[in-house]
C-alpha cells in the first residue's frame, strides 16, 4: 500500500484535495487510529465503511481539528492543517456534518443557513440585520436542495428528525466548503428518505468534494462512490462498492465481529 | 411601522413613567428611580444569561465599579483644592491616591462609570472564555469575584471608604443633589437610559450578532464548527452586560446617595439574577418588571420583616426556577396556549384583589 | 521567630487549610462529575455538621464526643443532602446553571433557619483536653514553631476521609456502579445500572463528608449561621482547578490552593490574597483549562 503524500518542495497535485498522512490518534494507550493515510481528489466522492470502533468517526474528528493527531499529518490544499484551531480548519473550506444532528435548535432553518452561509465570520461585522444579497440567494438554493423552502421561517427545533439531518447537511453545503464530511446522514432515516439523500449527495459533487461515512450497504450502493473501508484503526482495502462487497477480507472483518463488541463505539 | 394597538401599549406605559413625578410623591419618586436604575442591571442580564446562556454571579462587582467611579467624582467636587476626604484623613492618608486624581474630572468620571466595568469585563471575560471555559465554571469564577471585590473594598478602608462605602454628597456638576427638581431630573435621566439600554439590548438580540449568540448558547461546538470563533460574541455580551451594570449602579448611587461593599459582594450579585428569573430571563419586558417588582417588594417586606423576606427570597429562588423558568413573561407569552391562558385565569382574581 | 520558621509554619498552615478544601470541595467535585451540577448549598452542610458536633456534645460531654459527633454529623447532613437531591436538584439535572440558583435558594433558607434556631452570633464547640495542646518546638532552626493538634487532627481525617473514598470507589461494588455511571451514563443505563439511585447516593456521600468537614470546623471556631460562606468559595475553586470529578485532582487541588494561600499570606493580608487566589485561578486555567487531571471525553458538547 503505497499512497502519494505532497512533500514540502514538490508542487502538489491540482487536482489533489485532502492528503491524510500516516496519522495516528492514541487515546490513552487505544489507538483509534493507527498510521492512516489516504487522500482525496477534488469533486471525487468516497465512502468510509468500517465496523464500529473502526475509527471512522475519528478519521473526521482529526480532519476537522477536534481531535489532536499524536501523530502524523493532515495536508489540505497543499497546506498543513494539522494544529490549527477548530475554526480556522473550516474557514479554509472543510465543513462536517456530526452523527447526531447539530443544528441550531432556537433559530429558524433560514437562520440556521444564513449563519452557515456568511462568508465573513469575523465578530465585528455581526452587528448588521441580515446578510449580502449573494449570500441571501445561497441560502434560497440550499433550502431548494434539501426541500425546506416551505419551512424556512420555522424555529428549527420543530423539524421532524429527518428534516434535521437535510437541514443540517444544507448547513454545511451552504458553507461552501470545499470538502464537506457527511458523518452518518441517514441514521435514523427510512429508505425513502434514505434515497433521496443519496440523490442530494450526488447532486452536490463537481462543486464540492464529499466524504461520507455510512454502514447502510444500500445507501452506500446508492451513492456509488470509491469506498475506502477502515478497519481497527487501519486501512483495509480501497475499491468500487461491487469490489468491496466481493472482497473476502472487507467480509471477514464485517463478519467476525463479534472481537469489535469490545471496542468503544466510535 | 404598521400600527397596532400592541405597539400602542410600550408608548402608553412609557409616557405614564415619565409623569411620574406629578403622580407619586418626591419619596416615591426616589425609589422608583433607585429601581429603574437597577432595571438597567436586569436588561444587561437578559443578554448575558437569557440570551448568551451565560450566569454571570458577579454582577455585583461591575455595579460597584460604575457606582463607585461616579461616587469618587461626588467626593471629590466637595472638598477644597488640595484637601482629601474624610475617611482618608482618618486613616492618615497625606495626599489623594493617584488613581483616584482623574475623578476629579467629571467627564473622566462619567467615562469611567462605563470603561472601567466595560475593559475589566472584557478582559476578565477574555481570559476565561478564550480557553472554552465556561458553564458552571464560569458562574463559580463570577462568584469568587464578587467575593474578592467586596473584601477588598472593606479592607482597603483608606482608599475605599472600608465597610461604609463612599456617601454624603451634595452636588453633580453645580446642581444641588437634595432640590427636587434635581430629583426629577435625575429620574428622567434614568428613565431614558432605561429605554436607550432596552432597545439597544433589543437591536443587539435582533442582529446577526444576537443570533450568533443564541446558536453559541445552544451549541458552542456546532458554531465553532461552522468556522466561527464562538469566544468573541460571549466576551461581547458579557462586557455589554457589565456596561448596563455599571450605568445602572452610577445611576443607583445618585439616587441612594450611597455605594458600600454591601450592595455589591455575593449575595447582593445573586440576587440580581433573581430578579431576571422572576421577570424571564428572554424578556426584556420582563427584567424590567421583575427588577422593579423585587426590589418594591423587598423595600416593603425587608425592613419590616426580615425574617420572612429571607425565606422568601430563598423560596422564591427554588420555586420560580423548578417551576418557572421563563418566569413571569414566560406566563404571557404562553397566553395563547390553553394550559397556560387556565393558569392566567386562577390568577386573574388575586390581581384584581 | 526565624523567617525558616515562619516560612515551615506557613506550609503547615497551607497544609491544614488543603484539609479543610479537601473536606468541604470532595463531596461537590463527587457530584459534579456524576451529574455536571454544583450544590451551592453545599456550605450549609458544613454549617449543618458544626450545629450537629455542637449538639452531640451537650448530650455526650467528655474526651470522646467528638468522635460521636464525627459519624453524627455525616449521617445527618448525608440524609439532608439525600433529601436535596431528590426534591430539587434531580428535578433541575439537565439544566445544571439553575440547579446553581435553586440550591442558592435553599442555602439562603438554611443560614436564615440557622439563625432562627442558634442565634445569629454562633455556638462555640471546645475541643476535648486530647486536642487542646501545641506541639512546640524551641531551639535549632524551627525555633518557636508551633504546631497545633486541632490542625494535625483535621490533617488525619482528611487524609482517612480521601483514603477511605478512594478505597470505595476503587474496591467495592458501589464504586463500580459509580464508575460505570461517572465514564457513560447512558450506556451504564443500558446495562442495568440504576442511574438515579447511583446519583442519589453519591450525593449523600458527598454532602456526609460535607457534615465531617463541619465538625472539624467547629473545632477551629465558632458555628455560626454563615459558617460555611466562609468556605465555599476557595471549595468552589478546588473543583474548578481538580478536574471533573476525580479524586486525585480534587486533592492536588486542594493543595495547590492551600499552600498558595498560606505562602501569600506571608506577604500580604487576607483580602488581597483572595484577589491573588483568584488572579492565580485564571492564570492557571490559561495553561490547563481541563483542570489537574484531564478527563478525555469523546463528547460534542460536555
Amino acid at each position: 500500500m503505497n499512497i502519494m503524500v505532497p512533500v514540502e518542495h514538490e508542487t502538489p497535485d491540482p487536482r489533489l484535495l485532502l492528503a491524510v498522512d500516516g496519522v495516528t490518534v492514541d487515546f490513552d494507550g487505544f489507538k483509534a487510529l493507527n498510521n492512516f493515510s489516504m487522500t482525496l481528489d477534488r469533486g471525487s466522492l468516497r465512502v468510509l465503511i468500517g465496523p464500529n470502533g473502526a475509527g471512522k468517526s475519528t478519521l473526521c474528528d482529526t480532519i476537522i481539528g477536534r481531535v489532536r493527531a499524536t501523530s502524523g499529518r493532515v495536508i489540505f490544499k497543499g497546506e498543513e492543517i494539522t494544529r490549527l484551531p477548530e475554526d480556522e480548519i473550516v474557514r479554509r473550506g472543510i465543513c462536517r456534518k456530526f452523527q447526531t444532528p447539530g443544528i441550531l435548535p432556537s433559530l429558524t432553518v433560514r437562520d440556521n443557513l444564513a449563519i452557515a452561509a456568511q462568508r465573513d465570520r469575523r465578530w465585528w461585522r455581526s452587528f448588521g440585520l441580515d446578510i449580502r444579497g449573494t449570500e441571501r440567494e445561497r441560502v434560497d438554493e440550499v433550502l431548494e436542495q434539501v426541500g425546506l423552502t416551505d419551512r424556512q421561517h420555522e424555529t428549527a427545533s420543530l423539524l421532524a428528525h429527518g428534516e434535521k439531518q437535510w437541514l443540517e447537511i444544507g448547513m454545511v453545503v451552504a458553507t461552501q466548503a470545499d470538502l464537506l464530511l457527511l458523518d452518518e446522514p441517514t441514521a435514523g432515516m427510512g429508505p425513502a428518505e434514505t434515497s433521496r439523500t443519496a440523490e442530494l449527495i450526488r447532486s452536490l459533487l463537481g462543486q464540492h468534494t464529499v466524504l461520507v461515512i455510512d454502514h447502510d450497504m444500500s445507501f452506500v450502493e446508492q451513492l456509488d462512490g470509491r469506498v475506502t473501508v477502515l478497519h481497527q484503526g487501519q486501512f483495509l482495502k480501497e475499491g468500487s462498492v461491487s469490489e468491496i462487497r466481493n472482497d473476502p477480507e472487507v467480509a471477514a472483518v464485517y463478519l467476525g465481529r463479534a472481537k469489535d463488541d469490545a471496542a468503544p463505539h466510535a | 411601522m404598521r400600527f397596532t394597538y400592541a405597539s400602542a401599549i410600550p408608548v402608553a406605559i412609557i409616557v405614564l413613567a415619565a409623569a411620574a413625578p406629578w403622580l407619586i410623591s418626591s419619596y416615591e419618586l426616589n425609589l422608583m428611580a433607585r429601581f429603574l436604575a437597577l432595571a438597567i442591571l436586569a436588561i444587561g442580564l437578559v443578554l448575558v444569561w437569557g440570551e448568551g446562556g451565560i450566569l454571570s454571579l458577579g454582577q455585583g462587582v461591575f455595579f460597584g465599579l460604575g457606582g463607585y467611579a461616579l461616587a469618587m467624582h461626588l467626593k471629590l467636587v466637595m472638598l477644597d483644592p488640595g484637601d482629601i476626604p474624610d475617611f482618608m484623613q482618618w486613616s492618615g492618608l497625606e495626599s489623594l491616591p493617584w488613581w483616584w486624581v482623574p475623578f476629579e474630572n467629571p467627564v473622566c468620571a462619567i467615562l469611567g462609570v462605563v470603561l472601567v466595568p466595560g475593559l475589566f469585563a472584557a478582559g476578565f471575560s477574555w481570559l476565561v472564555f478564550r480557553r472554552r471555559v465556561g458553564g458552571v465554571y464560569f458562574a463559580l469564577i463570577t462568584q469568587a469575584l464578587a467575593l474578592a471585590f467586596s473584601t477588598l473594598l472593606i479592607s482597603q478602608q483608606a482608599y475605599t471608604g472600608g465597610f461604609n462605602g463612599l456617601t454624603d454628597y451634595s452636588t453633580l456638576l453645580g446642581f444641588d443633589l437634595a432640590s427636587d427638581d434635581m430629583i426629577v431630573a435625575l429620574y428622567w435621566i434614568t428613565l431614558a437610559l432605561v429605554v436607550v439600554a432596552f432597545l439597544g439590548v433589543r437591536f443587539l438580540m435582533m442582529s446577526r450578532f444576537g443570533k450568533l449568540l443564541r446558536a453559541t448558547r445552544d451549541g458552542e461546538n456546532r458554531v465553532r464548527f461552522l468556522g466561527y470563533n464562538p469566544a468573541p460574541y460571549k466576551v461581547i455580551a458579557f462586557t455589554v452586560g457589565a456596561v448596563l451594570a455599571g450605568i445602572s449602579g452610577a445611576l443607583f448611587t445618585l439616587h441612594a446617595g450611597v455605594i458600600s461593599p454591601a450592595l455589591v459582594g455575593v449575595v447582593p450579585s445573586i440576587e440580581m439574577v433573581i430578579w431576571v428569573a422572576v421577570g424571564g430571563r428572554n424578556s426584556l419586558w420582563g427584567a424590567v418588571i421583575g427588577a422593579l417588582l423585587i426590589n418594591f417588594a423587598r423595600d416593603e417586606i425587608s425592613s419590616a420583616f426580615p425574617n420572612i423576606w429571607l425565606y422568601g427570597l430563598g423560596l422564591m429562588f427554588v420555586l420560580v426556577v423548578s417551576f418557572l423558568p421563563d418566569g413571569i413573561a414566560g406566563l404571557f407569552a404562553a397566553n395563547r396556549s390553553g394550559r397556560m391562558a387556565h393558569l392566567l385565569k386562577t390568577l386573574r382574581p388575586g390581581r384584581a384583589a | 521567630m526565624g523567617e525558616l520558621t515562619l516560612f515551615v509554619g506557613q506550609i503547615f498552615n497551607g497544609f491544614s487549610v488543603a484539609s479543610l478544601f479537601v473536606l468541604s470541595a470532595l463531596g461537590l467535585a463527587l457530584s459534579f462529575g456524576l451529574m455536571r451540577v454544583i450544590n451551592m448549598a453545599h456550605g450549609e452542610m458544613l454549617m449543618l455538621g458544626g450545629y450537629l458536633a455542637y449538639l452531640t456534645l451537650m448530650v455526650v460531654p467528655g474526651p470522646l464526643g467528638i468522635l460521636v459527633a464525627l459519624p453524627v454529623a455525616f449521617l445527618g447532613a448525608g440524609l439532608v443532602g439525600a433529601l436535596l437531591e431528590a426534591t430539587v436538584i434531580h428535578r433541575l439535572s439537565s439544566r445544571p446553571l439553575d440547579t446553581l440558583l435553586a440550591t442558592w435558594g435553599v442555602s439562603l433558607i438554611f443560614q436564615q433557619g440557622a439563625r432562627n434556631i442558634f442565634g445569629a452570633i454562633g455556638v462555640d464547640v471546645t475541643a476535648p483536653a486530647w486536642l487542646n495542646h501545641t506541639i512546640s518546638i524551641s531551639g535549632g532552626p524551627l525555633d518557636g514553631l508551633t504546631l497545633p493538634a486541632t490542625r494535625i487532627f483535621i490533617m488525619g481525617v482528611a487524609v482517612l476521609v480521601l483514603g477511605g473514598l478512594a478505597l470505595l470507589l476503587a474496591k467495592t461494588r458501589i464504586g463500580l456502579l459509580v464508575r460505570a455511571v461517572n465514564q457513560d451514563r447512558e450506556t451504564a443505563a443500558a446495562m442495568g445500572v440504576n442511574a438515579r439511585k447511583v446519583d442519589l447516593m453519591v450525593f449523600a456521600l458527598g454532602t456526609g463528608v460535607a457534615g465531617l468537614a463541619g465538625v472539624v470546623l467547629a473545632l477551629l471556631g465558632p458555628v455560626t449561621p454563615n459558617v460555611g460562606q466562609s468556605y465555599i468559595v476557595p471549595a468552589f475553586l478546588v473543583v474548578i482547578l481538580g478536574g471533573l470529578g476525580s479524586l486525585v485532582g480534587t486533592a492536588i487541588a486542594s493543595l495547590i490552593i492551600g499552600l498558595f494561600s498560606a505562602l501569600v499570606q506571608i506577604y500580604v493580608d487576607v483580602s488581597l490574597s483572595q484577589v491573588l487566589l483568584l488572579v492565580f485561578v485564571i492564570a492557571f486555567i490559561q495553561f490547563r483549562p481541563q483542570g489537574v487531571i484531564a478527563v478525555r471525553s469523546r463528547a460534542l458538547d460536555s
